[in-house]
């Protein structure tokens, strides 16, 4: 039963890592243009360098 | 008492420091340069993304240019001087429709708050419930002793902060209603989750067998999901409706000794010098101190017949002007034109609409005090029985939660989500929250004729009666003038292959219409008096040439795309179908003779419009009512359930439930039949709601229910009510 002591909180720190994730991406307005953004993933404009 | 007061008394510093933080963001803004708005309704591809952004970022001063595929809106930051209106020309050049949007009517849904805030609690809640549910299941698995009570005890420690911080908007709504000594459905759901947890944690703390960690928290996930489903419908309406509204972005041009200026409405005063432009819309009431033109009344009153406006003359905001420009010396600004006393007849009107209640409000209003109850008899019912506290409240607990609401929760947002994302891509925007089932019950359907079964343009209906060489020239005549009739006979002699004569020293004399010479003889388009001709009864424009007798160009209101299908529709489905109409007689029973509408009524007033769909309205019958004008505002408030286009003037707006976005109307008929679904649907969810709760009450209240069955039935539930929802798409 020692193995629970290491996937127990292993689990609760992958889930918690999740959330932050995605409270992250809440709070940095990446669900404003689902749409826009699902199109923009497919323009070649910034293919070779960042957008500066 | 002072505990009631907290609340209010420390959200008012926040209120009162608002005003000065935005006037703070204002003036950085003005510093930083412009931001401006365009919707580009057009967009609809990724190259369309990149086409619209390449070009506004090439024009001079623009810092930077996006656009949200989403909302079809483009923002664009860039130097001060920069207008919005260089902005569309740059647009129109590559081939996009754009609008400028008044940035400050949509700053409120720049950024839904309220939405980003349910979205993490509900991420919150999703966490710890599969967290929690995880440790459960190893648990009703067989877990015991020792290892069932770590795994409770990390349970509660998950469970704990993550319903404190995701349940918040349950506890405020539950603790609004109890302090005005109210029961909601959110008191039943907070005293449920609160029993549980406690009783929980009483269990854990005495190594007992079951916790209701897990159910606490699928409760409020599932809760909260159709909390948030219902906040999106609503948002989604909502900067819909403001982009309408944002649409027409309300600046003047005041005449000063120093010359013209651009200001917003906002900033006029009494006594200013208003000039309106031909096409442009009264801000003010007034009078004509300067100009000749026609005026086009039909938003505010439902006369399709331009009215001859000269110096001296009152204008009241809303009219629009036609043909020259006018001067017109303001005599009521802002809340006091005659437009906005119109629309506060309104708010006396919609008072008869708020005494309706939602199936969701009825439904609670049974249920509530019935679970109280329930629990409570459960409760007293096993203390006396065993004289034991802890069995008690556990049994108490286990009726509280496996009863609780989370499939009411989500019978009615999960199909009013359906149903609306159903009638938005049909073209229809329901903005009230009851639209749907207020709308399932309509049975009589009264229209407003001008804009809105018809398109307040009007067509010739004579053409063929008119020799080509005459038509020639009035399309020549016509093709100088932006007048509606006089575009409307040039659109049809375009379309007739009629070319234009060739016309010399062409003039408009505002007012009157337009004279040119043509094979050196005077020619003139326009009024009956002035063209020298006999009046007619309905809309007509003369033709004279040279000395010749006039001909009569007669003209009817084109019919709005869809509004015979609609008609048909409602009364084929057996609703009675009324046309009520500011208009003359004439043209109303013309129109309801090629509708096959029977029952109809001529010049009325506003008020007369209201009071009839009033006394419909007391003598039992549903009334929808569909309208555009200002003279439709209050009988649109004091239906049943009202509709109106998107081109209806904003006071309409804003009093009806639904806009239709297109031009078409067609989609009534259908808006009506997918709301009677809606409704269906609705009840059903409520139907297999009761089934659960009559299945797992009884075990509960025997004491036989465990968490595990709790969780089954909760889920099972909600996830049986949302498919019913998703099958109305």
């Amino acid at each position: 039963m020692s193995v629970l002591s290491y996937l127990i909180p292993i689990s609760l720190i992958l889930g918690g890592v999740g959330l932050l994730g995605f409270i992250y991406t809440v709070k940095s307005n990446q669900y404003d243009d689902p749409e826009g953004d699902a199109r923009r993933i497919l323009s070649g404009e910034w293919d070779d360098h960042p957008k500066p | 008492m002072t505990t009631a007061m907290r609340p209010s008394v420390s959200a008012c510093p926040a209120c009162e420091a608002a005003p000065g933080a935005v006037a703070l963001a204002q003036k950085a803004e003005a510093e930083r340069g412009a931001r401006l708005a365009l919707s580009v309704p057009g967009v609809h591809c990724g190259a369309c993304i990149g086409a619209v952004e390449r070009a506004l970022s090439a024009h001079p001063g623009v810092r930077s240019a996006r656009v949200n595929l989403t909302l079809k809106r483009a923002s664009v930051e860039a130097d001060p001087e920069v207008s919005a209106d260089d902005l569309v020309r740059v647009l129109d050049g590559i081939g996009y429709e754009a609008h400028e949007l008044d940035a400050g009517a949509l700053r409120a849904t720049a950024t839904d708050r309220a939405g980003r805030d349910f979205l993490m609690r509900l991420a919150v809640a999703g966490f710890a419930a599969m967290n929690v549910m995880l440790l459960s299941i190893s648990v009703w698995s067989g877990a015991q002793d020792a290892t069932r009570d770590l795994f409770h005890w990390i349970s509660a420690a998950i469970a704990f902060p993550a319903i404190l911080f995701a349940g918040k908007p349950f506890y405020v709504s539950a603790w609004g209603a109890l302090r005005h000594w109210r029961l909601n459905m959110d008191v039943p759901i907070v005293l449920a989750i609160v029993l549980a947890m406690l009783t929980s944690l009483w269990e854990t703390s005495l190594s007992g067998e079951h916790a209701y960690f897990d159910a606490a928290l699928a409760l409020v996930f599932f809760l909260l999901a159709g909390r948030y489903l219902d906040h999106r419908t609503r948002a989604v309406a909502r900067s819909a409706a403001e982009e309408l509204a944002a649409l027409e972005v309300p600046r003047a041009v005041r005449v000063t000794a120093q010359g013209e200026e651009t200001v917003p409405v906002a900033a006029l005063a009494v006594g200013d010098v208003v000039l309106v432009r031909p096409g442009g819309r009264m801000s003010v009431d007034g009078e004509i101190v300067a100009g000749r033109s026609e005026l086009d009344r039909s938003l505010l009153t439902g006369e399709t017949v331009p009215v001859f406006a000269g110096p001296g003359q009152a204008v009241s905001a809303g009219e629009v002007n036609l043909t020259g420009p006018l001067r017109v010396r303001a005599s009521a600004v802002g809340e006091e034109t005659s437009l906005h006393r119109m629309a506060d007849l309104v708010a006396i009107a919609e008072s008869g609409r708020s005494r309706y209640t939602s199936l969701a409000d009825s439904a609670a209003k049974l249920y509530a005090p019935g679970v109280h109850i329930l629990s409570a008899l459960a409760f007293i019912g096993w203390y006396l029985f065993t004289f034991d506290m802890r069995i008690a409240l556990n049994i108490a607990a286990a009726v509280l939660i496996i009863t609780c609401p989370c499939a009411l929760g989500l019978a009615v947002p999960a199909v009013t989500t359906a149903a609306s994302g159903r009638l938005f891509r049909k073209g229809m925007l329901i903005k009230h929250a009851t639209a749907l089932e207020r709308l399932a019950q309509v049975d009589t359907v009264v229209f407003d004729k001008t804009g809105t079964l018809t398109e307040g343009v009007p067509q010739v209906t004579n053409l063929d009666e008119i020799p080509q060489e005459a038509l020639g020239v009035a399309r020549a005549l016509a093709e100088g003038s932006s007048h509606p009739l006089s575009q409307s006979i040039a659109r049809a002699a375009r379309a007739a292959g009629v070319a234009a004569a060739r016309i010399m020293d062409a003039e408009e004399i505002p007012g009157y219409g337009t004279q040119a010479r043509w094979n050196g003889q005077r020619v003139r388009l326009g009024r009956g008096a002035w063209v020298g001709a006999a009046p007619e009864p309905g809309t007509a424009a003369f033709l004279a040439i040279g000395e010749g007798p006039a001909r009569a160009f007669r003209f009817a209101d084109a019919l709005r795309p869809g509004a015979e299908e609609a008609v048909r529709a409602l009364r084929e489905s057996g609703r009675a179908v009324l046309l009520l109409s500011g208009d003359s007689e004439g043209a109303v029973r013309d129109l309801a003779g090629r509708l096959g509408i029977e029952d109809w009524i001529a010049g009325a007033l506003p008020a007369e419009k209201a009071e009839k769909v009033q006394a419909l309205g007391q003598a039992g019958r549903k009334v929808l009512m569909v309208g555009d004008g200002l003279n439709d505002t209050a009988a649109l408030a004091a239906a049943h359930v009202s509709i109106s286009p998107a081109s209806a003037l904003d006071a309409a707006r804003v009093a009806s439930d639904i806009v239709l976005l297109g031009k078409d109307l067609s989609p009534i008929a259908e808006a009506v039949s997918v709301a009677q679904k809606a409704t269906r649907r609705i009840r059903e969810n409520f139907r297999i709601a009761t089934l659960y709760n009559v299945i797992a009450v009884p075990l509960a209240v025997a004491g036989l229910a465990t968490p595990l069955i709790a969780a089954l039935a909760m889920s099972a539930s909600s996830i049986t009510v949302s498919l019913n929802a998703l099958r109305l798409r």
